[in-house]
């Protein structure tokens, strides 16, 4: 193996190959940098900002940062970890999230990311958006109040699926996601349970019926180890195989 | 609804996706010219246009749904929209529109109940020096008066025809205060490019004269472009739309990148998308220079090698788009578009134009690519930039209408001329847009370098307390700056210039911008999509009186982030005016403000505000009683 390239995240060398962003090769090398739009068998999508990093002194998103040797990256600092959490405070507020009710709770990344960083209300006034639940499908119903817009569910279904299933509409605090459906509702598209579409969701959209709360909440994903080492350890393994 | 008979909407739809090739880049234009034909656009003709570029519907519904000009539910006849601008406010456009509303009997956003017509909100519209200014069907009218406000509301009740209006309704005038290079041009059509392909005739005659090549690598042909592209880079032109690129640069990188793909190429555009509020001096341009904006373009084709050209015009200025269509047609029968222009063997170049829905977000050059593509105006990563990876991932410049008008003139007269002009680090020529509290608002043509104080002078400014400067997004400057220049050295700007006097709430000025944002947030972003509207809910909150200092600090940690963490520079500067205002006219706030540390935002005597309404009383016992 030639001889890897590396940049500094937090202090530790990171090495990285050509071609990889910055959160790419800290992923790799299992160090976590905070992420929710970001998944590793996606491209790059830039949009949740909660991965931006200090890059030399800049405030870059690390996952559409080209990683370059010699950098210094900055990620687990003060003032990045307090924007952080505004970050996620807003997008609390933004939607309707009722952890102790959802199912998603314990492998929900938009909250395991809330206690990584120690988040202990939404801080910001709820906005409390009117977005009607979408349980016409067979198989799956969504819960829109919990769309944090990450768009993996559109990306997935578009360049793994081919189907184009789901997509956005509106703009700014009104954008929000829609099916490919003149009437609006996910029984009249072609979703399966075994799209791609249907595994990639972070946070509670879209759930499968009839299995709530098989896995009791206590023993879930990130109840018993913080969300970041779970990542971390996972990314680490997949790159080792 | 009377709106929708099926049996004309498939016809008229399937001409007009027949007219667009059914190609899915036309999707924006195929989308407004159906709600032209349509009135709005229903779920069963989205699906028709759906098939029709074979795009899923979702995606269609997405971009629709982006834009604010596109309506998916039924809107009305006649649909009227106000401009919302600050200058627009302090001509006391809230009270005319609610007389608007009470003379039609319906709720401002609201479809009246016959179907008729509703009236709302746009943003700035580009009529500041002469609001309060409305669209109706998208077409302008400026000066609304309470009897203009009568006069409408009867055309309407009487379902008269727009076309059938008193004319002087429709009349925008151009108010041009101060002429120089730009405005006083009087160039005949096609002289850029005559003097273009001559500098490039002159090298070959000099290299067969002179056994030294002029310049390794160039020869015949290729001569006239690297020669006017020198001109352009001698000229230090650059970019008028606020970022100040130097447009040679942009210029050589996009010449010197490859396009890639099935179909190799570059392309030109010319940002026309002029929503900054407060700016509307590419609106002048277009109306009275048009010839000298596609010159612009079309040296800059024949510069970088482009054989197309899109002008992405504002949705607002829907109604320039006959008049810079005769201009085109014009100028492909004078042979200065199309192919061989001026005899050039192979010299290949057309212009079209498109037209904008209503987002501001368009303005900034990789959104307006992604609209151009008929997609959501959503900016994109970068790198890799538009030079490169541009329209249709071909290498692209995107210059600002006033810097295509401006290198038109340098490919003409030399860059050289141009230095003349301006000073060292802004040559040339800076065209303002002056409004809001003066005599003379309009049009101000200045070398750069010229004084806030200069202008104020020049157009009348009396007891002014400050100056807004390039629109929200750019710089709110109070009197002990009135010395500052315009210029890259110090004030940059698009072109709003914006005057404020001393009567003026500058708190409630920064209120306007923080709902002008809010509005135009594309939401990609976490921190602007969420932090526009919780910044803008602060301001309300303040000016609703339960502001505290808590609610400045909440400003300041939103600001902090917005400025890092946004994707693009509509995030960056959301909180500009609100900053800046803060900082230079904090007694605005503080005097609204509550001594606690924290008081709630709800209000639950408000609250009960709809329960009054319902039931027609507003007494003191429909109140709850307040300890304040």
């Amino acid at each position: 193996m030639s001889e890897k390239k590396t940049f500094t995240l937090d202090g530790d060398d990171v090495a990285f190959e050509p071609g990889q962003t910055i959160i790419q090769a800290a992923l790799a090398a299992g160090k976590y940098i905070p992420h929710l739009c970001y998944h590793p068998e996606f491209k790059p999508h830039g949009s949740c900002k909660l991965c931006t990093v200090k890059i030399n002194g800049r405030p870059a998103a690390s996952c559409t940062t080209a990683a370059q040797p010699g950098l210094s990256v900055e990620s687990e600092i003060p003032e990045i970890q307090d924007q952080r959490r505004t970050m996620v405070q807003m997008l609390l507020v933004e939607g309707n999230h009722f952890c102790p009710s959802c199912e998603k709770s314990g492998n929900c990344m938009l909250q395991g990311l809330a206690y990584d960083l120690g988040i202990m209300s939404p801080h910001f006034p709820q906005i409390f958006p009117t977005r009607p639940l979408d349980a016409s499908h067979a198989d799956v119903f969504l819960d829109f109040d919990r769309c944090i817009l990450c768009e993996l569910c559109v990306r997935a279904s578009t360049e793994v699926d081919h189907k184009g299933v789901f997509a956005l509409s509106g703009r700014g605090i009104n954008k929000h996601l829609i099916v490919n459906a003149e009437s609006g509702k996910l029984a009249d598209t072609d979703f399966a349970l075994t799209d791609k579409a249907a595994q990639v969701c972070p946070v509670g959209v879209i759930l499968k019926k009839r299995v709530g709360f098989a896995v009791p909440i206590g023993k879930r994903r990130f109840d018993a180890t913080p969300m970041s080492v779970v990542i971390a350890e996972e990314s680490k393994t997949k790159e080792t195989v | 609804m009377s709106e929708t008979s099926p049996p004309l909407n498939s016809e008229t739809l399937a001409v007009l996706l027949a007219r667009h090739r059914h190609n899915p880049t036309r999707l924006m234009q195929i989308l407004r010219e159906a709600q032209e034909a349509l009135g709005w656009l229903s779920p069963q003709t989205l699906s028709v246009i759906a098939k029709g570029v074979d795009l899923p519907l979702a995606r269609i519904t997405g971009v629709a749904g982006f834009y604010s000009f596109f309506h998916t539910e039924p809107r009305g006849r006649y649909r009227v929209l106000w401009s919302d601008n600050i200058t627009d406010r302090m001509l006391g456009n809230q009270d005319l529109m609610q007389a608007m509303c009470k003379s039609l009997w319906l709720e401002p956003g609201h479809l009246s109940e016959d179907g008729l017509v509703s009236v709302t909100t746009t943003s700035c519209t580009g009529m500041c020096d002469q609001g309060p200014a409305i669209l109706v069907n998208y077409r302008a009218i400026t000066r609304m008066t309470a009897q203009r406000v009568a006069e409408v509301c009867e055309l309407i009740r009487n379902e008269v025809p727009l076309d059938d209006w008193p004319k002087d309704f429709f009349v925008v005038d151009n108010n041009i205060r101060r002429r120089d290079i730009l405005l006083r041009n009087d160039m005949t059509p096609g002289d850029a490019l005559r003097a273009s392909i001559a500098r490039g005739a002159e090298a070959i005659k000099e290299e067969a004269s002179n056994a030294r090549s002029w310049r390794e690598g160039a020869h015949g042909a290729a001569a006239g472009p690297a020669l006017t592209l020198d001109e352009i880079k001698r000229s230090n032109l650059r970019g008028r739309g606020g970022a100040g690129f130097t447009t040679g640069l942009k210029w050589e990188a996009c010449r010197n990148a490859q396009g890639s793909g099935p179909d190799p190429a570059r392309y030109v555009v010319c940002n026309a998308d002029e929503g900054e509020p407060g700016t509307f001096k590419d609106r002048v341009l277009l109306t009275e220079q048009a010839d000298l904006v596609f010159e612009g373009m079309t040296v800059a084709g024949y510069v970088v090698g482009a054989r197309k050209g899109m002008l992405y015009l504002r949705g607002e200025y829907r109604y320039l788009l006959d008049a810079l269509e005769s201009v085109l047609a014009r100028r492909r029968a004078d042979g200065l578009l199309g192919n061989n222009i001026l005899q050039q063997a192979g010299f290949q170049f057309d212009i079209e134009i498109h037209l904008g829905m209503g987002a501001y977000v368009c303005g900034e050059e990789s959104a307006l690519l992604e609209s151009l593509e008929g997609k959501r105006g959503v900016p994109r990563n970068r790198p890799p930039f538009p030079v490169t990876h541009g329209y249709l991932n071909q290498p692209t410049t995107v210059n600002n209408v006033e810097t295509l008008a401006a290198a038109a003139l340098i490919a003409k007269n030399g860059g050289d001329w141009f230095r003349t002009v301006g000073t060292e680090r802004s040559a040339g020529t800076k065209v303002m847009s002056v409004s809001g509290d003066c005599e003379r608002p309009g049009i101000y043509e200045y070398p750069f370098g010229v004084s806030i104080a200069e202008v104020l002078a020049d157009c009348g400014a009396k007891d002014v307390q400050a100056v807004q400067v390039s629109g929200p997004s750019g710089v709110c400057v109070a009197p002990n700056e009135f010395k500052r220049r315009i210029g890259f050295e110090d004030l940059a700007t698009a072109g709003a210039f914006m005057v404020f006097d001393e009567s003026r709430d500058m708190f409630e000025v920064a209120r306007n911008f923080s709902h002008f944002f809010a509005h135009e947030s594309c939401g990609f972003c976490t921190p602007c999509r969420v932090g526009t509207t919780l910044l803008k809910n602060c301001m309300d909150k303040i000016h609703a009186g339960h502001g505290t200092e808590y609610d400045i600090k909440e400003i300041m940690t939103i600001n902090q982030l917005l400025q890092t963490a946004s994707h693009c520079g509509l995030g960056h500067t959301a909180c500009n005016p609100t900053f800046d205002t803060l900082k230079k006219f904090r007694p605005a706030y503080e005097r609204r403000l509550k001594s606690l540390a924290f008081e709630p935002a709800f209000d639950l005597d408000n609250a009960l505000a709809q329960a009054r309404q319902m039931t027609g009383r507003d007494d003191a016992g429909a109140h709850l009683a307040t300890s304040e």
